[in-house]
């Protein structure tokens, strides 16, 4: 559909009986992987809620006590423990990445490959800093005594669910980094401007689908406020 | 609201095209198209056509061809229990084997049989045609839903070969049990059962966010939600329960998954088996059945929805006639859609909840009844004094009516908690949801594959032996399940492997046991008559001609039949009207398709939709 067309259909609320009332398409001008990606991400967040009601629900009915949050994820720092340091600057790296992420879909529209995917690495190495500090996490817990079915701190289930959704969380942090490494690629290789077809899926490139990428990886920043709100500030 | 009757008044009273405006060109206008005709992907080797093809009416074969084998060993399945409880004194079957073929059978006929053949198949087969679109938004994507789907499936099968065999947890795979020492594969077969799902998931999500966008984005031009056939409502409403339940089976897949293999405490409180106290502790057995049911009672409804969908296709085109309310049969359909998510725990009256939760949920789950019973009042006004044509789709959609009536009604009685608690865990249940959610959603897919077979083969299904496998397995069916009610009320539980003489069961149960297997016995067979048409129709069947139905729908309007790739040839159809328009008065012939020009069609009295 063409940008002016667009414009001279309803805006506000009036929009949703005219846009459900109409042929062809329910999303006036939105790309089909687009619209795919919002729907994707709403299922994705029914497993998130999944997860993290099931936590709520495991943590209230434990038999012992849940381990004192704000000790077991502490960092010495010059020989001072400070409680939450490292979640602070995993948190803090993972909303910038979202921040260059929304910068390189803007150069991306301005078709300047060269800002575009510049800030697609910025993102990644973001993206794989937070990852590398998980990883640091994951192993300073560890060595403490963590383990998914035990803990020296107190409930069972605080190494069972923590391991779990962090795990299921970087795992989404890692997928986007990797397609985040290989959009690098193709913004650099000039795919889409030249509209190179997809090696798998045949059909041709376009920005769009750095703005798709935009969408999930801001997506794992948001799902990342929520598991810090939740499970380390509780 | 008034403007909108007076409207509606107008419009039917809309003569298509009166003198005055057959001059202005006009009268055949649709909107411009939005977007450029959709690029596809043509396959260039055997490989890419036949076996990773991308083309949706090919998946759709493959996800259906797929979904009927495995159905075929769930029925297998069947015979096998049944026989065993016929026989107890034989010692046909061992019990572990018992439970493992009841939990395969379940879990097969549900997600791999059931909502595989429903969404995989008819939404792939369907949702491009009667959309008039070339293909599935993303047949890449589609590709790889089908294709993950089968490794599920081996996945699943792979659990008859390990030590111990499938899991006999039941399909509900209850923990602590399903993973604890004395049920069968508690530490082999579950694992598989719990990886297969989650591979079905996966693949389903792929496929379900392409049935979603292709019905909202895809859609040809003059098509709008409202023009949609009842088939894709059922189907796009079904995926997108899907698209929201399956996530809470997936983590619940997850939790035991990792409860089994590395010792987590999700589901597990400290217990004590064979002697020795176990490792878990402070886990919550109840936590695994709201997951479960949060995805396993949409479930139900993703099941029956297409169904729904489908059979009011089939009623109207067979009886000649409008469906009767298509705007309340829409909502209907979306409102059993929300409503499902609501229901859940009334699965689980008995697994010690609150009690104001069970008032709670009784409530909504009475509430579905309204919606339910509309879509029944529908189809039956739909008949009424329709020119019922006694066709096979039209039998089994008959027999769908009065089977999904029985097991509604008596889904009212389990819908209680009071009612339920004493029929809990009996045979009534086996009966009730056999008879609302296999015999019924079954009925609706016989009379769908006999009525779309042409559009898949260019050739009829012969209809003698489609009569004889109607009969049989329609009458075979009641046959099966009315005692079981009758079992149920007379307290036989369910889930025994032996059911012999005792004080405890009335004595007419053993004989109606026999009763019952040797009706499953013959229903069976009769499936391979059914089987044997399937197969042989392909070759031997008689020619169809294009549209043998007379159906309006745009899936009988494409340029070749059976449709080839890319579906409409050069241009795309245009869409004026719903596709309900069957004896208007003052038309020519006693349809009207969806994309027939309103100048074609002068003089005919048609609905405004």
């Amino acid at each position: 559909m063409s940008d002016s067309s667009l414009e001279n259909l309803p805006k506000g609320w009036k929009s949703v009986p005219s846009d459900l009332g109409s042929d062809q398409t329910t999303f006036k001008g939105v790309q089909w992987g687009k619209a795919m990606m919002w729907i994707f991400l709403l299922s994705d967040t029914f497993i998130f809620s999944c997860f993290l009601i099931s936590y709520m629900k495991g943590r209230a009915s434990t038999v012992v006590d849940w381990p004192n949050t704000s000790q077991v994820f502490s960092l010495d720092f010059m020989g001072v423990p400070v409680p939450l340091l490292l979640i602070a600057i995993m948190t803090f790296v993972l909303i910038t990445s979202s921040g260059t992420m929304a910068l390189a879909v803007k150069y991306g529209y301005e078709k300047n490959r060269k800002m575009c995917g510049w800030f697609i690495v910025a993102t990644a190495l973001g993206g794989l800093t937070f990852v590398g500090m998980q990883a640091y996490e994951w192993s300073k817990l560890i060595h403490e005594g963590v383990r998914p079915w035990s803990n020296p701190f107190g409930a069972g289930q605080f190494g069972s669910y923590f391991f779990m959704i962090t795990g299921f969380h970087g795992t989404h942090v890692s997928i986007g980094v990797i397609f985040l490494f290989i959009f690098a690629r193709k913004v650099f290789r000039g795919d889409f401007d030249t509209g190179r077809r997809g090696f798998f899926t045949t059909m041709k490139s376009d920005y769009v689908s750095i703005e798709i990428l935009g969408l999930y990886w801001h997506f794992v920043d948001l799902v990342w406020v929520f598991i810090f709100a939740f499970f380390y500030l509780w | 609201m008034s403007d909108e009757y007076e409207h509606k008044l107008e419009a039917k009273s809309d003569y298509v095209g009166d003198a005055s405006s057959v001059s202005t060109p006009d009268i055949d206008s649709v909107p411009k198209a939005e977007l450029p005709d959709q690029e596809l992907y043509h396959s260039h080797s055997w490989w890419t056509t036949y076996v990773f093809s991308q083309d949706a009416k090919y998946i759709g074969i493959q996800y259906a061809l797929t979904a009927i084998g495995t159905g075929l060993l769930g029925l297998v399945l069947s015979w096998l229990m049944r026989i065993q409880l016929a026989f107890p004194g034989l010692g046909w079957l061992e019990p572990t084997a018992y439970y493992q073929f009841v939990t395969m059978h379940g879990m097969i006929m549900v997600v791999y049989l059931l909502t595989a053949l429903f969404l995989g198949g008819f939404g792939n087969l369907l949702i491009p045609l009667m959309c008039g679109a070339r293909d599935m938004a993303f047949p890449y994507v589609n590709m790889l839903s089908y294709w993950a789907f089968v490794v599920a499936v081996l996945v699943l099968l792979a659990s008859f070969f390990v030590p111990g065999g499938p899991t006999g947890a039941g399909w509900t795979l209850y923990p602590p049990q399903a993973i604890t020492a004395g049920t069968p594969g508690y530490n082999g077969g579950i694992i598989l059962m719990l990886i297969s799902l989650i591979l079905f998931v996966a693949g389903f999500t792929m496929g379900g966010l392409n049935y979603i966008i292709t019905v909202l984005q895809l859609r040809a031009r003059g098509m709008t939600l409202m023009r949609l056939p009842l088939t894709i409502w059922g189907i796009f409403t079904a995926t997108v329960l899907a698209m929201f339940a399956f996530p809470a089976l997936l983590v619940g897949c997850l939790m035991m998954t990792l409860d089994s293999l590395l010792g987590t405490s999700f589901f597990m409180p400290a217990m004590v088996s064979l002697g020795e106290k176990l490792t878990y502790e402070g886990g919550s057995p109840i936590l695994f059945q709201h997951l479960f049911w949060f995805f396993g009672h949409p479930e139900v409804y993703i099941v029956a929805l297409p169904a729904f969908g489908i059979v009011s296709d089939l009623l109207s085109v067979h009886s000649r006639k409008t469906i009767f309310g298509y705007r309340m049969m829409v909502w209907a359909i979306v409102g059993i859609g929300a409503l499902s998510f609501f229901v859940w725990a009334h699965h689980m009256y008995v697994s010690g909840m609150n009690p104001w939760f069970g008032f709670f949920f009784a409530t909504t789950t009475l509430i579905i009844a309204v919606p339910t019973a509309i879509k029944v009042y529908n189809w039956i006004l739909t008949l009424w004094r329709g020119n019922i044509q006694l066709s096979l789709p039209m039998l089994f959609s008959l027999g769908f009516i009065v089977t999904f009536l029985n097991g509604g009604l008596t889904g009212l009685f389990l819908g209680n908690v009071t009612v339920d608690v004493p029929l809990s865990d009996t045979y009534f249940v086996v009966a009730h949801f056999h008879m609302v959610m296999g015999i019924a959603p079954i009925l609706v897919i016989f009379g769908a594959i006999y009525h779309w077979y042409p559009l898949i083969t260019g050739r009829m299904m012969n209809e003698t032996l489609g009569k004889i496998h109607f009969w049989i397995t329609f009458i075979g069916s009641y046959a099966i399940y009315f005692p079981m009610h009758y079992q149920g009320f007379v307290g036989v539980p369910r889930r025994y492997f032996e059911i012999y003489d005792s004080p405890y069961i009335d004595t007419s149960t053993l004989l109606l046991n026999k009763f019952i297997t040797i009706a499953v016995l013959i229903v069976g067979a009769a499936q391979l008559l059914f089987l044997y048409n399937l197969f042989a129709s392909a070759r031997l069947g008689k020619k169809s001609e294009k549209n043998p139905w007379k159906a309006n729908s745009l899936e009988w309007q494409t340029p070749q039949m059976p449709p080839e790739h890319g579906n409409w040839g050069k241009e795309l159809p245009k869409v004026y009207r719903w596709p309900y328009d069957f004896s208007v008065p003052g038309a020519k012939e006693d349809y009207i398709p969806q994309n027939q020009p309103p100048s074609e069609i002068i003089g005919a009295k048609v609905e405004k939709t």
